[in-house]
């Protein structure tokens, strides 16, 4: 009876092998569904991460979801991600229409960030690129039914800058002009203000995602960078 | 057999009779009052102020300088590829030797929202006397563990993270996630109608880890009297790895040095002959004489 508890605890290699074998497929059964749902959860495109946040795929391998930089923020404007709920559970992320970020000098979310999600090279808020405004809708703008509306210019922390109004000739009235707000996507930040106050019930101008909200040239088209070509490169060709 | 059920004693009863009703349930009682203190401590920052503690379970900040940060959570970011800023491996190092010295599992038992949930529904099994379930290996959670640190290097985020249920509780008091919760009712329904201590004690990942970071920890519990033991088997009814008492009441050594053992001390709360203490095995001298009680092999798994 001393020796029991030893052997009838030991089990052989047979027994040993073919437990392990079991745990193993139903465990890689479920990492499959857990994996599949976990990549599927896709950010929404209305969804904005903090500034300096990494690229996305990026993001959600760093982020540990602790939500210091939530606690961190002195508007409210960030949150924690629930289920199924535009971003991958427990992951910060804002609303431009509901809070916009109001770009904070010393960029206290950064600061707070332990995992390196938000890159903390990051030190100029105007460098932050969250996302980039488009006007989208260019049927309901006011400004382009020839009213000064101006708001989104008007709230743009960049103003001039990321927002400048263009003006045209109105050509409904024959004799009047249009101001037309032109986001340069060079200087966005994605704050959201201008989203956040455009008068509409649905706003006109919505930030996006910079990867929704630019195109991208071809790797082999030489017209890339204009500006800067020459005409010594254009005799030598191109280094590509 | 019959009798045995006739005489079946209310759970516990000696103890309580002998101990009084609080000493009975002082660790129950101490672990409640550290799980709820621990995120009432979280809970103050966002409430009202009061910012003594950062961030969640996850990840945190004590006090504005001293970080903390869950083990598991940087292994999948260190899987992932990610390297994190210093301040989180330290956190993760200052977290993991915590565990370390204090028994490893001590996070599960006396840290942990999910226990609540999983107590809970153990609690019910035992007060409604449900019947058996079916036996699952514990080692499950090894392969769990294995499974999460390796989901990071197939699909390059930290896809646990998503399900985990340990920081649910924690955000939905903290961040109003409340969605979640529905996560801890899902728990909660398993343990208490598919498997007994289904998540506790076979699959959470977390726990795993603890329990290999425990493995040298000094603090064991150990059961300096087992041979006052009456094998009345109310630690084998309350305890969340009954598969650890055996050794410690019938075998050589009376120290626990299972590092499954969550060093809940609901053995030395049900026991009316004062069986269980916690010690550090290391200065522990075993004076006993091995002990002539013996308990049949199969009785653990009585209910």
């Amino acid at each position: 009876m001393a020796s029991q508890p030893r052997s009838s605890k030991g089990i052989n290699r047979r027994q040993f092998l073919a437990t392990s074998a079991r745990l193993s497929c139903a465990v890689a059964l479920a990492g499959g569904g857990i994996a599949t749902i976990a990549s599927s959860q896709q950010l929404a495109p209305q969804a904005i991460r903090p500034p300096g946040a990494l690229t996305e795929q990026a993001f959600l391998s760093a982020c540990v979801r602790c939500g210091l930089c939530v606690e961190a923020c002195p508007y409210d404007t960030l949150k924690l991600a629930r289920w199924f709920e535009g971003a991958p559970t427990g992951t910060p992320w804002f609303e431009a229409r509901k809070v916009p970020c109001e770009m904070c000098d010393d960029i206290p979310c950064i600061k707070a960030c332990p995992s390196g999600a938000l890159e903390q090279t990051l030190t100029n808020i105007d460098q932050a690129k969250m996302g980039i405004a488009v006007l989208i809708d260019e049927t309901n703008c006011l400004n382009f039914k020839g009213l000064r509306c101006d708001v989104c210019y008007r709230v743009c922390p960049l103003i001039d800058n990321a927002i400048t109004l263009e003006r045209s000739r109105n050509e409904r009235s024959g004799h009047h002009a249009l101001f037309i707000p032109v986001v340069n996507p060079d200087s966005c930040t994605g704050c959201g203000k201008c989203e956040h106050a455009c008068v509409l019930d649905e706003a006109a101008i919505k930030v996006l995602p910079p990867q929704i909200a630019l195109g991208k040239p071809a790797a082999h088209d030489s017209y890339i960078d204009t500006e800067n070509t020459t005409l010594e490169m254009l005799n030598k060709g191109f280094e590509l | 057999m019959s009798t045995a059920k006739v005489n079946k004693a209310r759970f516990a009863e000696d103890a309580i009779r002998e101990l009084g009703w609080w000493k009975a349930h002082r660790f129950l009682l101490l672990r409640r009052a550290a799980q709820l203190g621990l995120l009432a401590l979280f809970a103050i920052g966002p409430l009202w102020g009061l910012w003594l503690l950062k961030g969640n379970l996850s990840s945190s900040l004590l006090l504005d300088t001293i970080p903390m940060a869950d083990p598991l959570v940087t292994l999948q970011l260190l899987t992932s590829g990610h390297v994190p800023e210093a301040s989180l491996l330290l956190g993760a190092a200052i977290i993991g030797g915590f565990y370390a010295l204090m028994g490893g599992r001590v996070f599960c038992s006396w840290v942990c929202p999910v226990n609540m949930v999983t107590d809970l529904a153990a609690y019910l099994r035992r007060r409604f006397a449900l019947p058996r379930t079916p036996e699952l290996p514990r080692s499950l959670r090894y392969f769990m563990l294995a499974l999460v640190l390796l989901l990071p290097i197939v699909t390059g985020v930290a896809a646990w993270e998503w399900l985990n249920p340990v920081p649910v509780l924690y955000r939905a008091v903290l961040f109003g996630a409340g969605a979640g919760l529905g996560l801890l009712v899902a728990i909660f329904l398993a343990d208490l109608l598919i498997v007994e201590r289904l998540w506790c004690s076979h699959l959470c990942p977390s726990g795993a880890l603890f329990a290999l970071l425990g493995k040298l920890s000094p603090l064991k519990m150990t059961a300096v009297n087992a041979r006052d033991c009456n094998n009345c088997m109310d630690c084998f009814a309350v305890c969340p790895e009954r598969q650890v008492l055996k050794g410690a009441l019938k075998g050589a050594s009376p120290v626990i040095t299972d590092s499954d053992c969550t060093l809940c001390g609901r053995c030395i709360d049900v026991c009316a002959k004062r069986v269980f203490t916690y010690k550090n095995r290391f200065t522990f001298q075993d004076n006993s004489l091995p002990n002539s009680h013996r308990i049949a092999t199969k009785a653990e798994n009585e209910q």
